[in-house]
């Protein structure tokens, strides 16, 4: 009556979201999906920031003054990132940087690749490498990540 | 104006576990198509097994087969299965007393309709084909 005892089970758990990004989002996102970086600017204190989120969190007021921006900028701090986990197919180790685009006031995640981890440096000028045209969709994966740029601001 | 995009988003945890070693024997029973339960130290029968005694807390070790029929001690419909339930038509979930058990374990009972369903009737395992050592190695309980 004896058989080789299980040592183990699988007992996966899922969360279903339906992701609505609200309407600064989708507009952002839909501008990326034709290859442009559209932020907005505060009327009150004139920063930029991006992606928008549809208010100022500094005035409380509506930022309507959408801003294009360039698709290159400078990395403000990043973290390599040592530890696989699942459902990530990124050569190891790589580097998440926060990036302040030119003209922008608030910087946002991205990867920094083309270069080694250990090179990477706060104050890096950088720039977008997109995917090909037609693989983009509204989404910031259009940009494959960002590499080290020598021009000028 | 800008139509407001919607997109899915799927986050899951991919969790695996041990399960000790009662519990390990208790799985690797289901693979072969066998239920047993473990015996108390005041004598009854315990299904699902449990480590240790619920009385004294010491080490129990002695299996019991069980089932593979038993008698439904309490149940629920389920008109509308959830997705990863066991049957994807209305089905109960049932407390089943196995035959040669003193307690009862939660499994889903395959019935008709609800006005099959009634407490004390009798069902009996129905197992599935392929069998890894879960308890979803019982497909369901059905009605004898």
């Amino acid at each position: 009556m004896s058989s080789e005892p299980v040592k183990s089970i699988q007992t996966p758990i899922a969360l279903e979201y339906s992701y609505t990004p609200g309407l600064a989002s989708s507009r952002f996102l839909r501008g990326v999906a034709t290859g442009k970086l559209v932020g907005q600017r505060c009327p009150v204190c004139r920063k930029v920031y991006i992606p928008p989120r549809g208010s100022c969190p500094t005035d409380g007021v509506p930022t309507e003054d959408e801003v294009e921006l360039p698709d290159r900028g400078v990395v403000t701090t990043f973290c390599i990132v040592n530890v696989p986990f699942a459902g990530h197919a990124i050569e190891m180790p790589y580097v998440a940087a926060s990036i302040l685009l030119d003209g922008a006031d608030i910087a946002f995640q991205h990867l920094v690749q083309e270069i080694p981890a250990a090179e990477v440096r706060i104050g890096m000028r950088v720039e977008a490498v997109w995917k090909a045209r037609e693989q983009w969709g509204p989404s910031l994966e259009n940009i494959r990540h960002f590499r080290p740029y020598e021009g000028a601001v | 104006m800008t139509e407001v995009l919607s997109a899915p988003h799927r986050l899951e945890y991919p969790y695996r576990r041990s399960v000790g070693p009662v519990l390990g024997h208790f799985l690797g029973g289901l693979r072969e198509g066998r239920i047993e339960g473990i015996r108390a130290i005041d004598g009854r029968v315990l299904v699902p097994p449990q480590e240790y005694d619920p009385v004294t807390a010491g080490a129990l070790e002695e299996w019991v087969p069980v089932g593979p029929g038993g008698v439904v001690v309490s149940w629920a419909w389920i008109a509308e299965p959830l997705p990863k339930q066991p049957l994807q038509r209305p089905f109960a979930w049932a407390l089943i007393r196995l035959d040669g058990a003193d307690t009862a374990m939660l499994h889903a009972v395959d019935a008709a309709d609800s006005s099959a369903m009634r407490t004390g009737m009798r069902v009996t395992v129905r197992w599935r084909p392929e069998r890894v050592g879960d308890v979803r190695d019982i497909e369901s309980f059905v009605p004898e």
